[in-house]
């Protein structure tokens, strides 16, 4: 066991613990937008970074990426922390002004809208938290969505913005979103996603509409499953 | 091509290099880096040919990389039987014939040379070696000796010691300067540990811009867990106006590879990649041919120098990015993905290119490491001041007159650089400041000229040696439109994984781009001080982290500047020009028309013998008028 301080609290944590997680099982909260559980980590939206003390140095890490260490001191809310914050908070309010996912956390840690960022006009609820493009590659295996460009251009897309032809239409995508970003549209007979029209597939039991053929089809090929046993939606199994 | 695999087969080939380096008829050798290439050295090359060939002389014409004089190329050196080595500067094609004239006459005439060498030194040697024999030539006692000439005086090459000075297409003439010796030496009599130790003892920091302790970065290496290590030298040099690596890489391409086969062999690595931009086609040729000629003589590939020692290089071409400067995102290149920086808590010594332990260095850092092998960690401890040792090599470009390669001693004072070697700055201007570490270093002012040119110096004056540039600003540069380039370039530049960088850089050069146009309120420096406090705790990688130290440090030491562009809307410097305006001075103005037919946007009126008026309305503020007065009327506000 590691054993460590997290705002004034003794704290020991398994080595290899993440701060992140050594925090949240202690009750201290630290927010973010890109850790999710179902995917590795990126430390792409900055929201989860805290201060780190080891000796006389103090620097800023990112808790979601940084491993607990023997002796280290950690402050989760301190001047410097918030001021980190406060910025993304503030960048992310004017990259997504629409984005009430982005306003609340702001209003939850009281930091206001910066008036001298223009408002964006493009970017719609996405922040590039990387979520989606983690699960469709890590978890489902596609990676029908990807970056293009770099810097204020980046952007999450199919390639060349084509209509994919690997995508399966499983929708992990907009489900793991944290901002509601990733449209998609789901009615009876079909979803559509990342502009391509998935025809659903109905369950052989009750001939309800669960999954998109597509998936059923891809899950499979990938686990060996007769198509016949899959088509049966999860009520019904 | 007969394989190196002794010594003896070393010196052989070395005595062949030495012919061809001390030959015993005349040798014509062209600059023929890409600083020679701009200015025109290909076609200064195939005239000099053309008149050989014409005149049928017995005459040998090679191409070298860059002697570090770019403000005087292209560069000539003739190099006669028993003669000191002339270099004659500023060629052309239409000098071509004159030139030869002079050589068959054995004069000097009309063309005189910059200055002669009467013999090399030879660093990774230590050893001297004449191409005067005899006493001076009456003739040339009027030429200045290299190291008399102020741009060389103070300059010691050790990481450029062949550039200019060897076809860097030829390994033989590597050799013969002491190339592939300390190879030999480390791979045959020396324990890799004892290696690491010795480069640990010279204090070589990492030339690319960390200043982290080379040898303490590979024995991190050697200790990481792994069967399979990795060697890389970042050839990535993306700092606008920064060209010491591809200097390096397109002039002494061998240098760079024997550094890296000894740091393989003191790592335990087989396999290393040099990753090099695209666009440096000539580092890329340059380096490509080294590899295959070094492969072919047995010098990579498997038991090099009979050590049971197997090593063997690749090129990664990078795609343009200049975050792929940074350690972890060019691994990612390598590994075929985009280029984008991960967290460094677990180091890539241990879990790098492909998971597996790889040390990285960068170029001007590998060409060092033979020459500390060669000659010993402590001679080369002794160079510099005592946390910086050896020399820097700096590409020292912007308003100063004469712009080139120079490699210093660390610790040179800063005014040493600026006015013994660089000249001066050009038109009588004032000096005002330098940015030296690329976009993401900081500007020092003039007031601290006396500064010590070293890591630690550097970094506590706000700004860093980064990988070289040093880019100088005279009286006529405005600090706040120098930060607000600077800034665009990184905002372009951030790969957009964090939100630190992705977003608050361009808010930076949001408002930056609003101070210069006149926009600047009340607040803004505070704000661009509390954003870049955020911007460096809370990004991902270097880039981010650095990016506010030319708002940070023209902000320390311009502040004025900045409050009157925002408060009196005014630039001082003259430059931004939504807050300038040109006029002309009636009293001054003879009405000659000069700046009215220049004026693109047509907007200077007058008649003839009588004083001009500028249209403000229509004036596009391009400065062209101010150009073309010789009476200088026009003025800028």
């Amino acid at each position: 066991m590691v054993n460590f301080i997290i705002d004034g609290k003794k704290i020991s944590a398994e080595k290899g613990t993440m701060v992140l997680e050594a925090a949240r099982a202690n009750g201290i909260d630290i927010p973010t937008l890109c850790a999710h559980e179902a995917v590795s980590r990126s430390g792409a939206c900055r929201l989860c970074v805290v201060e780190m003390k080891k000796g006389k140095r103090a620097k800023i890490v990112t808790s979601c990426l940084y491993p607990v260490e023997e002796g280290i001191i950690i402050e989760t809310k301190n001047e410097r922390v918030m001021n980190v914050r406060r910025l993304v908070l503030q960048l992310l309010m004017a990259r997504c002004p629409e984005s009430d996912v982005i306003r609340d956390l702001a209003s939850q840690l009281g930091v206001d809208a910066q008036p001298r960022f223009a408002a964006d006009e493009d970017k719609s609820k996405c922040i590039l938290c990387r979520s989606c493009v983690r699960v469709c590659e890590e978890v489902v295996g596609v990676s029908a969505i990807g970056f293009s460009c770099r810097g204020a251009d980046k952007a999450v897309s199919t390639p060349f913005n084509e209509d994919s032809a690997v995508c399966i239409g499983c929708g992990a995508c907009a489900f793991i979103c944290p901002t509601g970003h990733i449209e998609m549209e789901t009615t009876e007979e079909t979803r559509k996603i990342w502009g391509r029209t998935f025809k659903m597939k109905t369950c052989d039991v009750c001939g309800r509409y669960f999954a998109p053929e597509d998936q059923l089809k891809y899950i499979s090929k990938k686990t060996g499953v007769p198509l016949k046993e899959l088509a049966v939606c999860t009520n019904c199994r | 091509m007969k394989k190196i695999s002794t010594l003896d087969d070393l010196k052989k080939a070395g005595d062949k290099g030495l012919k061809s380096l001390f030959p015993g008829s005349v040798k014509i050798v062209v600059g023929m880096a890409t600083s020679g290439i701009a200015s025109g050295a290909r076609e200064v090359y195939e005239a000099l040919s053309a008149e050989i060939k014409k005149r049928k002389l017995p005459y040998i014409l090679t191409g070298t990389g860059s002697m570090g004089m770019d403000f005087i190329e292209p560069l000539v050196d003739v190099i006669e039987k028993d003669k000191p080595r002339l270099s004659y500067g500023k060629m052309t094609i239409d000098k071509v014939p004159q030139l030869i004239d002079q050589i068959v006459k054995g004069t000097i005439d009309k063309i005189k040379p910059i200055y002669r060498v009467d013999e090399e030194d030879i660093i990774a040697k230590k050893e001297k070696k004449q191409y005067l024999k005899g006493a001076l030539p009456e003739y040339l006692r009027e030429i200045p000796a290299m190291y008399d000439i102020p741009f060389y005086k103070k300059q010691v090459k050790i990481a450029t010691r062949n550039c200019g000075i060897i076809d860097p297409e030829n390994i033989e003439e590597y050799i013969a300067r002491g190339g592939y010796l300390a190879a030999q030496k480390a791979l045959t009599s020396l324990s890799p540990e004892s290696i690491v130790e010795d480069v640990i003892k010279s204090g070589l920091r990492g030339r690319g811009g960390g200043g982290f302790l080379t040898g303490v970065k590979w024995q991190s290496c050697v200790a990481a867990k792994g069967d399979i290590k990795y060697v890389i030298c970042n050839g990535d040099e993306g700092d606008p106006g920064a060209y010491m690596d591809r200097s390096v890489m397109e002039g002494d391409p061998h240098s760079v590879l024997e550094g890296m086969i000894i740091g393989a062999y003191a790592i335990g690595a087989q396999e290393g990649y040099i990753y090099v931009r695209n666009e440096y086609p000539l580092a890329v040729a340059n380096l490509t041919k080294a590899i295959s000629d070094a492969r072919s003589r047995g010098l990579l590939g498997k038991n090099i120098f009979g050590s049971n020692f197997n090593f063997d290089l690749k090129i990664g071409k990078g795609a343009g990015a200049f975050v792929c400067g940074e350690s972890t995102a060019l691994m990612a290149s390598l590994e075929g993905k985009a280029g984008e920086p991960r967290a460094k808590y677990v180091h890539t010594v241990e879990h790098g290119l492909w998971d597996r332990p790889t040390n990285l260095n960068n170029v001007e850092t590998w060409a060092n490491v033979p020459v500390i092998v060669a000659r010993s960690g402590k001679w080369f401890s002794e160079i510099g001041v005592p946390h910086s040792t050896g020399t820097k090599v700096f590409s020292l470009v912007g308003k100063i007159n004469n712009i080139g390669l120079v490699e210093v001693p660390m610790g040179i004072p800063l005014k040493d650089i600026i006015y013994d070697i660089g000249g001066g700055i050009p038109g009588g201007k004032k000096f005002k400041a330098v940015q030296t570490g690329g976009p993401s270093g900081g500007c020092i002012p003039a007031k601290m000229m006396d500064l010590s040119v070293d890591f630690d110096a550097l970094w506590e004056a706000g700004s860093m040696m980064g990988s070289g540039g040093m880019i100088v600003m005279d009286e006529k540069t405005c600090m706040v439109d120098l930060a607000r380039y600077f800034i665009e370039f990184l905002a372009s530049e951030s790969c957009g994984k964090c939100t630190p960088c992705r977003e608050g850089v361009r808010r930076m050069n949001d408002i930056l781009h609003d101070i210069c146009a006149g926009h600047g309120q009340e607040g803004d420096v505070e704000m661009l001080e509390s954003m870049a406090q955020g911007i460096v705790d809370g990004s991902l990688c270097a880039l981010g982290g650095s990016a506010p130290n030319p708002v940070l440090s023209t902000i320390k030491y311009f502040r004025e500047e900045y409050d009157a562009h925002i408060k009196q809307k005014h630039c001082p410097a003259g430059v931004c020009r939504a807050l300038i305006r040109y006029e002309i001075a009636a009293k001054k103005c003879t009405g000659c028309g000069v700046c009215a037919k220049k004026c693109p946007s047509e907007c200077i009126s007058g008649e003839k013998k009588k004083a001009h008026k500028i249209d403000q309305k229509k004036c596009i503020k391009c400065g062209i008028c101010m150009e073309s007065c010789k009476f200088d009327a026009i003025t800028v506000k």
